[in-house]
């Protein structure tokens, strides 16, 4: 089964996907976005496996041991952190948005202006 | 399947490189920390300025009519007042644990920071929004987060006036699985770590101010 890590970060991305486009609600928005991101860390992690070795920490391990793909791990990172930056950008536009229409419902803003 | 390596047999060169590279050269043991802050130390500071500029407009987004007050909140259970007052402090504990061994063990600046984070959230969880607001200041909060985001810069800058290129490491290697092995990557991960916790508190203050205001107006 080799194919399956991939095919679970696809559902979860296709699963985020649905969520923001069906959403009537823009927090809930929000929190779909941040499940499609989420596929990119399992994308990311599933790539950078290598099977049966430990993680690329030589603590305790001689180097030369495999590990593995650090690089993936480190990308991770950055992705977590720009998910959340945008997470945080989008709530508080969905707040400024409440604040001058009164409603986070998507399709209602549209329709207030035109 | 696209390209894509089967799953468990991943070959790609760059990590292969820097796992044999970390010890012996960067004298640090934990290569996803040395790959954020020494080998793509560059574009750390890049992420570093996303995570600025994104509280930044946050905060300019969500800014004016919060007048700072003081509400009377009793949190009644002792128990839960014990572990507000518990909590956040081994959380702390572990937060600069994550950051200060970044080098050694798993952890670094951008965990630890969240971590540290966390530890006032709590506090505003457990203990109420009086006990919280005198750590979501901001301005207590924003010094440290612009001391975290330009001294990366100034780390890097540093390098620059001693001769070599931009971020290079100044200090000299450590001994491999000390405190201080990363050099001025350390001082790289610090500056990340007080960043990104600076960051998130400022975050959730605006939030929580947000989630305050509204309360105190409709009882008017």
């Amino acid at each position: 089964m080799s194919i399956l890590p991939y095919a679970v970060a696809v559902w979860i991305f296709v699963v985020g996907i649905y969520g923001v486009v069906t959403s009537r609600n823009l927090i809930h928005l929000a929190v779909c976005l941040t499940v499609v991101q989420s596929s990119t860390y399992v994308l990311l992690l599933a790539i950078g496996y290598v099977r049966g070795a430990g993680p690329p920490i030589f603590d305790a391990v001689p180097v030369g041991t495999r590990t593995v793909d650090p690089v993936v791990q480190a990308l991770s990172l950055t992705d977590i952190v720009v998910s959340v930056t945008v997470l945080a950008l989008i709530l508080a536009l969905a707040l400024d948005v409440h604040r001058h229409s009164g409603t986070i419902d998507p399709d209602e803003i549209a329709e207030m202006h035109g | 399947m696209a390209g894509l390596p089967h799953f468990g047999h991943y070959r790609g060169p760059y990590g292969v490189v820097l796992d044999r590279l970390a010890v012996p050269e960067r004298h640090v043991e934990n290569v996803v920390n040395a790959t954020t802050y020494d080998f793509r130390g560059f574009d750390t500071m890049g992420e570093e300025f996303i995570l600025f500029s994104a509280v930044t407009g946050v905060v300019l987004l969500l800014r004016g009519g919060k007048p700072r007050r003081h509400r009377e909140e009793i949190v009644r259970s002792d128990l839960v007042r014990v572990i507000g007052g518990v909590g956040p402090a081994l959380v702390v504990v572990l937060g600069l644990w994550l950051v200060a061994f970044g080098f050694v063990t798993p952890g670094g600046g951008f965990q630890g920071g969240v971590a540290l984070a966390g530890a006032t959230t709590v506090l505003f969880v457990t203990v109420g929004y009086t006990a919280w607001s005198r750590f979501g200041d901001e301005r207590i909060l924003d010094p440290i987060e612009s001391l975290g985001a330009g001294g990366y810069v100034v780390v890097g800058l540093a390098a620059l006036a001693s001769g070599l290129p931009f971020l290079a490491n100044i200090l000299g290697f450590g001994t491999p699985g000390s405190i201080r092995s990363g050099g001025s990557a350390d001082l790289l991960n610090w500056a990340a770590g007080i960043e990104v916790a600076a960051a998130n508190v400022i975050l959730v203050a605006e939030f929580v101010e947000e989630y305050i205001a509204p309360k105190v107006r409709a009882r008017r």
